[in-house]
């Protein structure tokens, strides 16, 4: 498994379990995540176990939230490091993103309208 | 509907690798369903093999000979299945004759980087000693060309009313007192983009970005024992990859994404992104250069040879890119329209583009087929594109550079007369023509003001502030005993060689700077402001810097408050630019005054309406009349010039308007801040609507409304 799944009201909580988020296991990730995005649409990704996210990955997280917005669902990222949450800001990633500090502060995102 | 196609399955099996022949189109590796298209032009090879590796390993994990059916025409075109595409890189060998005479340079033994690779690893962090035992130095990578653009494109700001900054990555950033997160980089320009909004500019320039090796030719400073490095740029590595030391995350791979994200900042903020382009030579060098890719790919097409098999050498940087051969001339607009579209890139200025104009023989063409091209590409049809009309084998088309309607110069000749005007040794014939545009060099072709880049600094020459500080270069920092840069300076030091504590001195450098961007800002074509002129910025008389990483280059930010009078006196002219069409004229003057009293220019001196032509004359004064119909219907405010670059005061006659219309004062630089300059709209009434009196070495500028 390289994601563990928590549903809280209706919302989806992924975490991602893998230390590193680059092409060998970006393929499985998304492989996973992508059946749950058809049939809901409220998301939370977890990225805290996350240490390195390479440019395939943030294209996954990228795409994984436009398939969500595209069917006007939301997705928040959560659990950031401060690596890739400057990565994804030099880079453009993070301007597309709500994200929020973690998964609990994330699902007070979702309360608010 | 949906129906497989069946391409997506390989037709041949080598070793562990699924193959099958690819498209010739487009070259470079493009990323298709299931693979990796690699596509490469050889017309000399015999053969070619695809070499793989490992993200940063010393030895290749795979080759892969082109079959021969997967060689159509000179091109070897291959698809590779199933490839870990984020983590190879890749590059080729090629087998073929090697004659030194005959131009074929063919080592089988080299491995080369493919011209078109989108991105290249090697030099993914800046200054990081690189490893010079590794078998293949700058390595192709495949890039995802998937950014989200979202609503972004090209400004396309009317070229009248450009405002170039021409700035270099690193330089602007990199010194400590820049306050950024990654000093030096593509994602600091981004941080300083309200600094640069609130300068006014509307467009950068940015010296070269393709990729280059900072380390070639990197020497110790005999005297200093200080690194010297290929600091600028300019010299070609890969003419489609963005530079990864210019990049907080080059380490990561992802220089396209955060050069885009910049990109898209800046349009979002009203500024477009003019890249300098080096396409007169690469980065290979003469003879005793090494091999990084064209070489050993094809050198005879590639680069201009002597009828002997040496390198012809117009760039004065060992080789000659072969720019006319009619496949030199298909990659370099592969290379524009890639930029264009892939990173919205909204105008090239290059460099010693005379080049781009000689034939394979360095005979210069009278109708260049690249140049054409470029001209009239569908796809550049709205990008800017500017000469710098002249190369280093005495090659100068200032005012002839073969323009097809489309083409801008930088001015070399306005650059020269406002020099030569502000420190007293002018001539006012030649300035009254650089101020409108210079209609001596371009009025005749029918091109316009446009067509006209006015500086009077640039990145190669002194700073502005060194322009009045210095009589003679000092460039022993950079190793060579003073012998490189530029002899013929033009400039003034106000009496002392180099910094003092004369507090007249000084005063008077103050003036002469702000006469220079007051000049620079009212006259017609586009203006380029270099960074750092606008604070006062020095290179301590050094006039070619190319080779420092250090205080010599880096923008000083401390320098903001120390010469913000001197920043806010810029801001104003500039603003005082934009609120003012009669500025910015798309035709020449002197030609229209339909709807007004006046015509569009008057000239005057001391007296009004009695302009002194004569030589050794240092006052004038001009009047531009914005009553007339003109751009958008809209009119525009009168606006009087008086310029006296004579060391005594003098006084001048105002030219009486229509009673309805009185006088306001925008500009004396011959007065302290803050009353040498105001904010557009609120300028003061001018006491006195007969005559000013214009201080010693002074512009004066009013507007009359």
């Amino acid at each position: 498994m390289a994601i563990n799944l928590k549903q809280v009201a209706d919302v989806s909580i992924i975490e991602i379990e893998d230390k590193n988020v680059d092409s060998r296991t970006v393929s499985n990730i998304q492989h996973e995540i992508m059946p749950l995005i058809e049939s809901n649409s409220k998301f939370i990704i977890d990225l805290s176990q996350v240490s390195y996210m390479s440019s395939g990955g943030l294209r996954m997280l990228l795409s994984s939230y436009r398939k969500v917005t595209a069917k006007n669902g939301k997705l928040i990222l959560v659990g950031l490091s401060e690596e890739i949450k400057d990565t994804m800001s030099v880079t453009g990633f993070l301007d597309f993103f709500h994200h929020s500090e973690n998964a609990i502060t994330g699902l007070a995102l979702f309360l608010e309208k | 509907m949906f129906i497989e196609r069946i391409d997506i399955h390989p037709t041949h099996t080598r070793d562990k690798f699924k193959l099958r022949c690819g498209k010739p189109f487009p070259f470079g590796a493009t990323l298709i369903p299931g693979g990796v298209n690699f596509s490469i032009f050889s017309r000399h090879a015999t053969s070619c093999t695809l070499v793989l590796f490992d993200k940063n390993s010393p030895e290749p994990m795979a080759e892969i000979l082109f079959p021969k059916e997967f060689r159509i025409g000179n091109v070897y075109c291959m698809v590779v299945f199933g490839l870990d595409y984020e983590n190879i890189e890749y590059g080729h060998r090629m087998d073929g004759p090697n004659n030194f005479k005959q131009g074929h340079w063919f080592d089988n033994s080299k491995i080369l980087l493919d011209p078109y690779a989108k991105i290249i690893s090697g030099r993914d962090i800046w200054g990081v000693q690189p490893d010079w035992d590794n078998i293949y130095q700058y390595r192709g990578k495949i890039a995802f060309e998937d950014f989200d653009w979202e609503d972004d494109c090209h400004l396309d700001i009317p070229s009248e009313d450009l405002i170039i900054y021409e700035m270099h990555v690193r330089s602007f950033t990199k010194h400590p007192s820049s306050n950024v997160k990654h000093p030096g980089t593509f994602a600091a320009i981004r941080e300083k983009i309200p600094y640069l909004k609130e300068l006014g500019i509307n467009a950068v320039e940015l010296m070269p970005i393709f990729e280059f090796d900072e380390f070639e030719n990197s020497r110790l400073n005999p005297q200093t024992g200080e690194m010297l490095l290929n600091y600028w740029g300019y010299s070609t590595v890969g003419f489609f990859a963005p530079k990864a030391g210019y990049a907080a995350t080059g380490k990561l791979g992802m220089q396209a994404d955060e050069l885009k994200s910049l990109v898209k900042a800046l349009h979002q903020n009203g500024i477009e992104v003019i890249l300098d382009v080096v396409f007169n030579h690469t980065a290979e060098g003469n003879e005793q250069g090494n091999y990084i890719s064209f070489r050993g790919i094809d050198n005879q097409t590639y680069y201009m040879l002597t009828p002997e098999g040496y390198y012809y050498n117009f760039s004065g940087c060992g080789n000659t890119l072969n720019c006319n051969n009619p496949i030199v001339r298909g990659m370099v607009l592969d290379c524009l329209r890639y930029w264009v579209s892939e990173y919205h890139i909204d105008g090239f200025r290059f460099d010693l583009a005379s080049i781009l104009g000689r034939d394979p023989w360095g005979k210069p063409l009278i109708n260049p087929p690249l140049l054409e091209t470029l001209a009239f590409d569908p796809i550049l049809a709205k990008c800017k594109l500017i000469a710098e009309a002249w190369d280093a084998g005495g090659l100068y088309q200032v005012g002839s550079f073969p323009d097809y309607g489309r083409w801008a110069e930088w001015n070399g000749k306005y650059r020269d007369s406002i020099r030569n005007f502000i420190k007293g040794d002018g001539n006012i014939n030649d300035m009254a023509l650089r101020l409108q545009g210079s209609p001596d060099l371009y009025a005749e072709t029918c091109r316009t003001p446009s067509a006209s880049i006015n500086f009077i600094t640039a990145h190669d020459g002194f700073t502005l502030a060194d322009l009045v500080s210095y009589n003679h270069k000092h460039n022993e920092a950079n190793g060579e005993n003073n012998n490189d840069g530029e002899n013929s300076n033009d400039s003034w030091n106000c009496g002392v060689e180099g910094w003092t504590e004369n507090q007249s001195i000084n005063d008077l450098r103050q003036r002469q700077i702000r006469n220079a961007l007051a000049i620079l800002m009212i006259s017609q074509g586009i203006p380029m402001l270099l960074m750092g002129d606008e604070i006062g910025r020095s290179k301590q008389g050094n006039n070619n810097t190319y080779c420092h990483d250090n205080e010599l280059n880096w923008l000083d930010w401390t320098l903001l408050e120390k010469n913000v009078d001197l920043f806010k006196f810029v801001k104003n002219c500039i603003a005082f630019r934009k609120s003012h069409p009669i500025l910015r004229q798309s035709h020449f003057l002197n030609q229209d005054n339909s709807g007004s009293t006046h015509p569009d220019i008057t000239w005057h001196g001391t007296k009004a309406w009695n302009p002194d032509f004569s030589d050794h004359n240092r006052t004038t004064a001009f009047m531009l009349c914005g009553r007339q119909i003109g751009r958008n219907k809209k009119k525009d405010d009168y606006i009087y010039v008086a310029m006296n670059m004579h060391w005594e005061a003098h006084n001048f006659e105002i030219p009486k308007l229509h009673k309805s219309i009185q006088w306001h004062i925008f500009a004396n630089t011959g007065v302290k801040s803050p009353e040498d300059s105001w904010e557009p709209g609120n300028e003061p009434l001018l006491d006195n609507q007969q005559e000013v009196l214009v201080g010693s070495r002074s512009v004066i500028i009013l507007v009359g409304k």
